[in-house]
């Protein structure tokens, strides 16, 4: 498809602009003024029109296809989260109108769903205090190090390094970097959970804490949870709890009563808000009531009049970790999601999604490998290592899902399957979609057994075609700079 | 097809012992098993590191790895290569795709590295 810059034509137009009154000379300083003009394109409003709608219809998302995409949470956003958010009451409001004075009072109704939002996510993790702030899931994970740093400085404790699972989803080892430690990584056992000799043989008191997805990302929770918290909390250090998987558990189990100190969520996954192209995200943390001190400013606080106001006055903050409040229209969505859903429906919500999960797995096993097979919780990971053999990797097994019209699972991690395909099915799917799947993944496993070259050619009937993922991410040229190629290296 | 004259990780890195100079590099294994490889982040030369540090990363169209230091000491040179051209691993893991050279700290010690035949045997009982 042509961008629409190639479409452009000198002197042609879909909008006539006034003509330009004021003079530019001697009112905007000459190092603000650009030396050339704007590079927009010369297009008539039809063509403008059909460019958009045209791209529109290459969309590929969980509102046309099944999007079984795992440790993402790909379930549907419902749409009246959307109209909830884009109301004026929300959306025309100013980020610094409650700094202002008198300003507090026309952004009661905002600060009051902050403040119920925080509330509502503590019942749901079993946390004491809630910040809203981190803008999404690593953000949440980096600010959750930050505050463990923090309150380790206030106590005296000289901390180096964190533990994580060889299981655990990259970001984390990232995050613990980036706030100042290093990272010591303990190995999975048979089942698939973190290995709890080794983990005893590493946990001392230089360790400032354990990074733990749980369910993780086998799907498989941790059955020494218990016994990993109360010896990490032994040696000093505090558990972190990676919500990127609570979808399996919401209702069942919370975080706060298995001895977890930090928790993050990721509301664009679990709280059904947009994600992947569409979001922003939101990643709010939570920690015990001990940690409240650390956390980062403001603090949605309610006066003794029942009004409420923001708190920058937190001298061991960890300071400002995003301007403002976080993704406040995220929050909105979010909040209203929980809200219809209630406590039963969030029960059953992760109900359903185990259920999907555990079907699809069943379907699959007898013809793919499924290296750690016990019950998963709401996805699971088979291997391709069968399909290989003949030559069909999990990327070409990826590429032939597209051609079927489905997007497919995240392929490659975790890190300890071989040839790994990670799929989650989510709650929002029915029996027809996942039979379908099924059906599709069986054609599949069978066309490696009789066909493994046709491979090659997958996907055949989508806008793009098989890219050279290789010179993609060799040559890359980030840079558009107008008709031209761009620069490139 | 394991290079005799080479000792190995369990992480799949080689060393080779030029005087108390250690060549680093990848092994066949693990280049098959990266994939193609779009990018090395080389350490910088004169950098400390220790044995067990992830002191340089590879990354593939699969994932990024990290390079663990089989030996402590000082890094002494880095292959430049690498950084034009980063198939030279997955070309020739054990020639021109080295990553690093390190001066060893004292004695270079076979401690936990395996010879071509006990990685041969590690690489088979992992297949299992």
């Amino acid at each position: 498809m042509e961008l629409i810059f190639e479409k452009s034509r000198d002197g042609r137009h879909g909008v006539k602009l006034p003509d330009k009154d004021v003079p530019a000379e001697g009112r905007v300083p000459a190092r603000l003024r650009r030396e050339k003009d704007a590079e927009l394109p010369s297009v008539s409003e039809p063509e403008v029109v059909r460019h958009f709608t045209n791209l529109s219809k290459m969309n590929f998302g969980v509102d046309s296809n099944f999007y079984p995409l795992g440790s993402c949470t790909m379930k549907y956003n419902p749409k009246f989260t959307e109209k909830i958010a884009s109301s004026e009451h929300f959306a025309d409001l100013h980020p610094l109108q409650p700094q202002l004075i008198m300003g507090g009072m026309l952004t009661q109704g905002a600060l009051e769903i902050i403040s119920n939002l925080e509330k509502l996510l503590c019942e749901i993790t079993g946390m004491d205090v809630f910040t809203t702030h981190p803008m999404a899931g690593a953000h949440g994970e980096l600010t959750g190090v930050m505050l463990m740093a923090a309150y380790h400085r206030h106590k005296g404790n000289a901390k180096k390094f964190i533990l994580i699972p060889d299981s655990g989803h990259g970001t984390n080892p990232a995050s613990a970097a980036i706030a100042g430690y290093r990272i010591k990584t303990v190995s999975s056992d048979s089942n698939g959970v973190m290995d709890l000799e080794e983990f005893r043989r590493k946990i001392d008191d230089e360790v400032a804490g354990v990074m733990l997805t749980c369910p993780n990302t086998l799907g498989v929770f941790n059955p020494h949870i218990s016994e990993i918290c109360d010896l990490t909390h032994e040696a000093g250090g505090l558990m972190y709890y990676d919500g990127a998987n609570l979808n399996a558990i919401m209702g069942k189990v919370r975080p706060g009563d298995l001895g977890f100190d930090i928790v993050h969520l990721n509301l664009h996954k679990t709280f059904a808000t947009p994600h992947g192209g569409g979001g922003p995200g939101a990643g709010p943390v939570g920690v015990k009531e001990y940690l409240e001190p650390f956390m980062p400013v403001s603090r949605v606080v309610r006066r003794k009049d029942g009004t409420f106001a923001l708190d920058y006055d937190k001298p061991l903050s960890v300071g400002y970790i995003s301007p403002f409040y976080g993704n406040f229209s995220v929050l909105v969505k979010a909040y209203a999601y929980i809200m219809l859903l209630g406590k039963e429906g969030l029960v059953e919500a992760s109900e359903n999604a185990v259920l999907n999960a555990n079907y699809l797995k069943e379907k699959l096993k007898k013809d793919y490998e499924i290296p750690y097979d016990s019950n998963c919780l709401h996805e699971f990971v088979v291997s391709a290592a069968k399909q290989a053999e003949k030559g069909v990797k999990a990327l070409d097994i990826a590429k032939a899902l597209i051609n079927e019209g489905i997007h497919p699972p995240t392929v490659y991690f975790p890190l300890i399957v071989k040839e790994a395909m990670m799929i989650e099915p989510t709650e929002t799917e029915s029996r027809e979609t996942l039979d379908s799947f099924v059906d599709i993944m069986k054609n599949i496993a069978r066309m490696a057994e009789r066909d493994p070259g046709k491979f090659a050619d997958f996907p055949a009937n989508m806008p793009v075609k098989r890219p050279d993922e290789v010179k993609a991410a060799r040559d890359m040229d980030l840079a558009f700079t107008g008709t031209e190629k761009g620069a490139g290296g | 097809m394991i290079p005799e004259d080479l000792k190995y990780t369990r992480d799949h890195e080689w060393v080779k012992m030029e005087g108390g100079e250690a060549v680093i590099g990848i092994t066949e294994h693990a280049q098959k098993e990266l994939g193609d490889i779009t990018f090395v982040e080389l350490p910088e030369t004169g950098a400390d590191v220790s044995k067990g540090d992830g002191f340089a990363t590879i990354e593939s169209v699969k994932a990024a790895s990290d390079v663990y230091a089989p030996v402590s000491g000082k890094v002494s040179a880095v292959n430049e290569e690498l950084e034009s051209s980063p198939e030279l691993i997955n070309r020739y893991p054990y020639g021109q795709g080295w990553i690093c050279k390190i001066n060893v700290d004292g004695d270079p010690g076979a401690e936990g590295l395996m010879d071509a035949e006990a990685y041969a045997q590690f690489l088979e009982e992992n297949e299992q």
